[in-house]
């Protein structure tokens, strides 16, 4: 396949821009409609063009959002979504590394009990638990708060298993040389085990990120007070308007707004991530 | 600076097998003792019971005038370098070598001149910023080396340092192992089941088998006396030859197909009719073309392996395997009709029931 072949290359291509068309246009739309004034865009004609409101829009959006439906700035908006993703991707590699840690490196009893235990919690994701995780935060006073917002979100089996599989790789000499090197087991933590995991914690924290950046059910349920709402459901609240017109520019804005820090992470977090995997070596 | 001290020390996995049966020995100050025998023998156990990787199920183990058996890895001044040398990875070379001086609160002038000394005598000047992918196999090992000198320990372990290298390299590892040895003159234990390894490093030998100890002693002594058959089979390359027979009236061995094999009976008992093994090295018989009377063992041809510096001649003796080692200058064998010569007193006679020897002065253990 090295030599240059014309039409052998068209066709592969032809298809590629029609993938990324089909999955790029409803994005270049949603842009292109917050540029404009929502009067344009509830006309019906839908210009394909940029319009010249970008920057108002994005201010209004971000400093007073829409004033019938979500009653609280967007910007506001995603702080509390970004506070609620850092806070449950942190959390959960914090929690899931540390249970890893214990299990495969220690050995005590009901060890595999625990492991176990914890595996089975693979099962029960906050959707299926969703009454009694309510009535214990609700019992505990979390409601409206940002540890009610991540706390019941942090406990998961994935990453717990997933650290588990890449400690259960580390040679066991690794260990044994620290313990003669004269680490203790919190050293060999700190000093060995989590430069180690950089990559896994990387790619871990893309994956939380959006996970929690994208959570809708449980914001939902558990914030009441408009300056606690998320930006997920802050764009739901805005396009629900029954008497009214939609303002769709502000709702593409904040479309907009609510697709950049995932992406972003994405971005900033892939660059450590692949040079994590091209230089880490056991 | 200590001397290893060993007494009745054996293991029994949580599984219940008995890895090590009872095993004493001493290294003493600054001697190197090298623990060799086949794979799944016990060494690797034994050592790590001595670093503290492994609990001892009963027996004392002293390093200097300390009992270490309840002793953490870290208090026992011990250092190991681990066959795949166990680098950090993410830690550069200088790091690797530090680490452990760091986490005993060593000050850092201190450690910055200990590292660049091993440095220098390893010949790591250049590579002190690298991290460990970045280096070949045989700097790595020297690393780990670097890793172990710089502590300074009372003992020195080596688990199979150089079994990861390609030959040539181990050669001249090996070389260069024992002359830091005796350079910094630190006790040390090293394991290896090659056993051409453990007789140019070994002060002492200790020749393991299942779990026990067939012998200890000098690599010579070792050599010239193997205290059973295994030992015999085990240390020497390429392996000394056995053959069965029975000893007659007049103090020779009457072989199976009823040759004789001439031995020294000055070397220890070995009453008539009594059933023994010969042991033949191959660099010690002699090939003789043509079949004489008829009383030498015959030997059949199979297979001549050219060395250049001499040669291995394969063949059989009655229906056992036999080899004889050539120099260059011996004549090469010519036609099928040849027959084995040895000196009686290079004879060496082994129970053929217990396995132990008949002729060797050295006593088992
Ligand atoms: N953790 C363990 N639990 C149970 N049995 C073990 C354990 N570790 C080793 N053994 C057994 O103990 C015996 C000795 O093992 P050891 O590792 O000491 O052998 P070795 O002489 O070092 O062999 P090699 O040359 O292959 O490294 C082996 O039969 C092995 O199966
Ligand atoms: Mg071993």
């Amino acid at each position: 396949m090295v030599e240059h072949r014309r039409f052998g290359n068209f066709l592969p291509h032809l298809v590629l821009l029609i993938g990324v068309a089909i999955v790029a246009f409803p994005v270049y739309m949603a842009v292109i409609a917050s540029t404009h004034d929502n009067a344009v865009i509830a006309n019906g004609q839908m210009p394909l063009t940029p319009g010249t409101l970008g920057f108002e829009n994005y201010w209004h959006t971000l400093t007073a959002g829409t004033g019938r439906t979500t009653r609280a700035p967007v910007g506001g908006m995603m702080l509390n979504s970004f506070v609620m993703a850092v806070g449950i991707a942190l959390g959960k590699i914090a929690i899931s590394i540390i249970s890893a840690y214990a299990i495969v490196f220690f050995s005590f009893p009901f060890r595999m009990t625990a492991f176990w235990i914890i595996f089975v919690t693979l099962m029960l994701p906050v959707e299926v638990r969703i009454y009694p995780t309510y009535k214990i935060a609700s019992d505990l006073h979390l409601l409206d708060s940002y540890a009610g917002l991540t706390l019941p979100l942090i406990a998961s089996a994935t990453a717990t298993l997933l650290f588990r599989q890449f400690f259960m790789t580390v040679p066991k000499e690794l260990v044994e040389a620290s313990k003669i090197d004269g680490a203790g087991p919190l050293r060999f933590f700190k000093d060995t085990l989590l430069p180690l995991s950089l990559t896994n914690i990387a790619a871990l924290f893309v994956i939380l990120f959006i996970y929690g950046w994208n959570q809708y059910l449980w914001p939902l349920l558990i914030t009441t007070r408009d300056d606690m709402q998320t930006i997920v459901i802050g764009i739901k609240k805005i396009i629900d308007v029954h008497d009214a017109l939609t303002e769709w520019n502000v709702a593409m804005a904040t479309a907009v707004l609510a697709m950049l820090p995932p992406v972003l992470v994405v971005i900033t977090m892939q660059r450590l991530f692949v040079k994590g995997l091209i230089e880490t070596e056991k | 600076m200590a001397s290893v001290v060993l007494n009745e020390v054996r293991k029994t996995y949580a599984g219940g097998f008995e890895a090590v049966k009872g095993v004493s020995f001493t290294v003493s100050d600054g001697g190197l003792c090298v623990l060799v025998g086949p794979s799944g023998c016990g060494k690797s156990t034994l050592l790590r019971m001595v670093a503290g990787l492994e609990t001892v199920s009963s027996g004392d183990i002293r390093i200097g005038e300390r009992r270490v058996n309840d002793l953490e890895p870290m208090a026992r001044d011990i250092a190991m370098v681990f066959q795949n040398y166990a680098l950090y990875p993410h830690m550069s070379v200088f790091d690797n070598m530090a680490y452990g001086l760091r986490n005993r609160g060593t000050p850092k002038p201190e450690i910055e001149k200990r590292v660049k000394e091993a440095a220098r005598i390893l010949e790591l000047d250049a590579l002190l910023e690298r991290k460990p992918r970045q280096l070949s196999g045989g700097q790595r090992q020297r690393v780990a080396m670097g890793r172990a000198i710089v502590r300074k320990p009372a003992a020195f372990l080596f688990d199979e340092p150089l079994s990861n290298l390609d030959a040539k390299l181990r050669v001249q590892m090996r070389i260069e192992i024992r002359k830091l040895q005796r350079e910094l003159k630190t006790t040390s234990i090293y394991v290896t089941h090659d056993q051409l390894e453990a007789m140019t490093l070994a002060d002492r030998l200790v020749v393991m088998n299942g779990g026990h100890m067939e012998q200890v002693g000098t690599a010579l002594d070792v050599f010239q006396n193997p205290a059973s058959v295994f030992v015999a089979g085990f240390i020497g390359s390429p392996p000394m030859n056995f053959l069965a027979g029975e000893v007659d009236t007049q103090g020779r061995l009457r072989l199976p197909d009823g040759a004789f094999l001439a031995f020294d009976p000055k070397r220890g008992e070995a009453q008539v009719g009594r059933k023994v093994l010969a042991g033949l090295r191959p660099e010690n018989v002699a090939l003789r073309n043509g079949v004489e009377d008829g009383a030498a063992p015959r030997f059949r041809l199979e297979l001549v392996e050219e060395l250049g510096m001499g040669r291995l001649v394969h063949g059989k003796v009655g229906e056992r395997p036999f080899t004889v080692a050539q120099g260059a200058s011996d004549p090469p064998p010519s036609g099928y009709s040849l027959s084995i010569g040895i000196e009686p007193a290079l004879v060496h006679l082994f129970d053929a029931a217990s396995g132990l020897s008949l002729t060797s002065a050295a006593p088992r253990r």
